[in-house]
């Protein structure tokens, strides 16, 4: 009994150092948001600043299109998950339901395409981009967000569809449904899950993505988020740090708030209800 | 023929493709219907002041030329390399480029830059000096327009300075290097609470070797046939040497400083932790703006060898790209845009020092408020970096020298293993560039 305490509290402990380590720089990136120029280049700095100020955030709205960075970057995002959702479901539903040495092969391909760096594949991809006349436009960078997270999607997709016992197909067979019936009624619901999870997963990496919109968008007003937040930078890492806290600050909200939406699907019971009495 | 699904497969392709283009604007540049020019300019002004005056400059021309206007494009120093390599090798860069010369190197000798020799006026090659265009040649072309410059400048506390007596450094009387180590020794609590220097050197190579050429410290050494090698002499020591003993042996330069950045060190110099800080000319700005109410500071220059207080540079420069059918045009713009009133503005917003003659006579850069007097004065002993036409420096310096100096400051390594370590296996690394 005494062991089994013991061992709770050492989770509990384990957990909230995790927790901590996870939230110190955003609760710091908090702070210095709100704190004037003499206050960050205090010696002894405080977590709350003693001289709030909204300053950092006027100034980063002031020099910089804030506002029309976070909407393309919002429109690219929620694109590239969309469509990458779209496209991986049936496609993993199908690697996972008839395992052959292509599906194999496919997998491990999907594996080792994750290891090619972006400096790679950006020249090529610009110069078919170029060709498409896709460059400095969204929705050529949403083709190659879509084609970029689409290898881990369809890995993550595979391995929640692998998740659903088999039985319960053959089950609804039984019954007499049909195998898009089944595939609508029985799979879906119980994939769910694994979908948002997947689309979160695409929507985060395109909303974080910083090299491809650099390279690939040129005009201003096309600019992404991640690019903008660059524009606070100088030479040799120099920064702006007020405002670049400030518009950091706000281009993690989005992110934070799509996932306190959406983490109860992620979490919610995977085959709840699945098994019949 | 094709069956059903495959007929609708085909159909949503073409349809998702015709959107797609659609959707995207080209990205084509050149002449208008009208006959109007369009030249990009991809500026990395990054600070307030300075994107001001970049745009006002970009206004003022376009109002003054309706047949070439000039768009403004806002650029990033984040991966700039890479973003220009890419726009070049797709044919999209843009007609006038902002840069830093050390980046050049691989632009320049890969074609990818205009050769400016007999596009530059008169005024402008005249308006710069031979060592400010030294920096952007490469083999027999010049590549870029240096603009904006900045030497390292000691920024000290005036307080601190003051009460402890010793002789204040002037561009005309630098302190020596070895003045400045007893200087520092003198500055120092002692304690290992307080510090005459915090050294910033996260990047230790380009402050090392940029500071080295007032001691006659060169590394890099071109023989006949104009390959380049590495020779470590005693002119290179110097100002490894003192950063080494400071750290190790005085305890007059906090350890802690060694991996960090410029800004990092700030809040310690601020709080009287450290008396001194080697910083670029520009880090003004921050110190102007993040500087305690009622606290002092005062920009000394760096100190000085046996060549005098020279150093090296990398100055900000405007290139134009090969693939630019408006050269021409290009030229009169960064003519334009580099007029004397316009490169002191430039400088100003930057905090940096323009690299023209007529601009350097603006009295706003002589003034001793913020330190601008000190640094015009050192303006005309900064020369080209020693490294930045070295193929394969950046190569060198990644994987050579950055952790060879950073072992030897620390303490890790001694003189002779960096020396082994910065000649052997740098001389290595610059072969295969040279075969």
């Amino acid at each position: 009994m005494r062991t089994r305490r013991s061992t709770r509290a050492g989770q509990y402990l384990a957990l909230v150092c995790y927790l901590v380590f996870l939230a110190f720089p955003f609760l710091w990136l908090v702070s210095t948001a709100f704190k004037p120029p003499r206050e960050l280049g205090s010696l002894h700095p405080t977590w709350i600043p003693r001289d709030p100020t909204l300053g950092n955030f006027r100034q980063a709205f002031d020099e910089q299109p804030l506002l029309e960075a976070a909407l393309n970057s919002l429109l690219a995002a929620l694109s590239a998950a969309l469509i990458a959702v779209v496209i991986a479901t049936p496609m993993a539903y199908v690697m996972a339901r008839h395992r052959t040495k292509l599906s194999a092969a496919a997998t491990g391909w999907v594996v080792v395409s994750q290891a090619f760096p972006f400096v790679l594949v950006i020249i090529p991809l610009f110069l078919i981009l170029k060709n498409l006349h896709l460059v400095n436009s969204l929705p050529g960078l949403i083709t190659v967000y879509v084609v970029w997270s689409l290898p881990f999607a369809l890995w993550m997709l595979v391995g929640y569809v692998r998740a659903v016992p088999r039985e319960l197909e053959e089950a609804a067979a039984v019954d007499g449904a049909s195998r898009l019936r089944t595939l609508v009624s029985v799979i879906a619901p119980l994939l769910a899950p694994g979908v948002v999870a997947t689309a979160l997963f695409a929507f985060i990496t395109a909303w974080n993505e910083f090299f491809f919109a650099l390279v690939l968008l040129k005009t201003p007003e096309k600019q992404t988020l991640p690019v903008v937040l660059t524009h606070f930078l100088g030479a040799e890492g120099v920064a702006d740090l007020g405002p670049l806290a400030a518009a950091a600050f706000l281009a993690t909200l989005p992110s934070l708030v799509v996932f306190a939406l959406i983490q109860k699907r992620i979490t919610g019971g995977m085959t709840a209800g699945a098994v019949k009495g | 023929m094709l069956k059903k699904p495959a007929r609708l497969t085909v159909t949503a392709v073409a349809l998702a493709s015709l959107l797609l283009t659609g959707c995207s604007d080209g990205g084509g540049r050149g002449r208008d219907a009208d006959g109007r020019i369009t030249l990009r300019f991809q500026s990395l002004a990054w600070q307030k002041e300075s994107v001001d005056a970049n745009k006002e400059l970009v206004e003022e021309w376009n109002a003054a030329h309706p047949e070439v206007r000039v768009e403004y494009v806002h650029g990033s120093w984040d991966s700039v390399h890479d973003q220009l390599l890419t726009s070049f090798e797709g044919g999209e860069a843009p007609d006038i480029i902002h840069d830093a010369s050390d980046d050049l190197a691989d632009f320049a000798y890969g074609g990818y830059l205009a050769d400016l020799r007999k596009l530059l006026p008169a005024r402008l090659r005249s308006d710069i000096p031979r060592r400010g265009w030294e920096t952007t040649t490469f083999g027999e072309g010049v590549y870029g327009v240096p603009f904006l410059q900045e030497p390292r400048v000691l920024i000290a506390n005036e307080k601190i300075l003051e009460e402890s007596g010793v002789r204040v450094p002037t561009p005309e009387r630098p302190w020596s290097w070895p003045e400045f180590r007893q200087i520092a020794k003198e500055l120092s609590g002692g304690d290992g609470k307080t510090f005459g220097v915090a050294w910033p050197l996260k990047d230790p190579v380009s402050a090392t070797l940029n500071l080295g050429l007032s001691a006659g410290g060169q590394l890099f050494h071109r023989d006949e046939d104009g390959r380049a090698e590495v020779r470590f002499t005693e002119g290179d020591a110097v100002v490894a040497d003192t950063v080494h003993d400071q750290v190790n042996t005085d305890r007059s330069a906090s350890a802690a400083t060694l991996g960090m950045g410029g800004s990092d060190t700030l809040p310690g110099f601020f709080g009287g932790k450290y008396a001194m800080v080697p910083l670029g000319f520009s880090y003004r700005q921050q110190i102007a703006q993040q500087a305690p109410e009622g606290f002092r500071w005062k920009v000394l220059p760096a100190p000085a060898g046996d060549e005098g207080p020279v150093q090296g540079v990398s100055p900000q420069t405007l290139s134009i790209a090969e693939d630019s059918p408006y050269k021409k045009e290009a030229m009169e713009f960064i003519d334009f845009f580099l007029q004397p009133a316009n490169m002191a503005r430039l400088a100003k917003g930057d905090w940096m020092l323009p690299t023209g003659t007529a601009a350097l006579k603006d009295p706003a850069l002589r003034t001793e408020k913020d330190g601008w007097a000190t640094g015009a004065a050192l303006a005309e002993h900064l020369v080209p970096a020693p490294a930045q036409s070295v193929r394969g420096y950046p190569e060198w310096k990644d994987k050579v020298a950055t952790p060879a100096y950073q072992e030897y400051y620390s303490g890790a390594i001694d003189a002779e293993e960096l020396r082994k370590r910065l000649v052997e296996d740098g001389n290595l690394v610059l072969a295969r560039y040279q075969r």
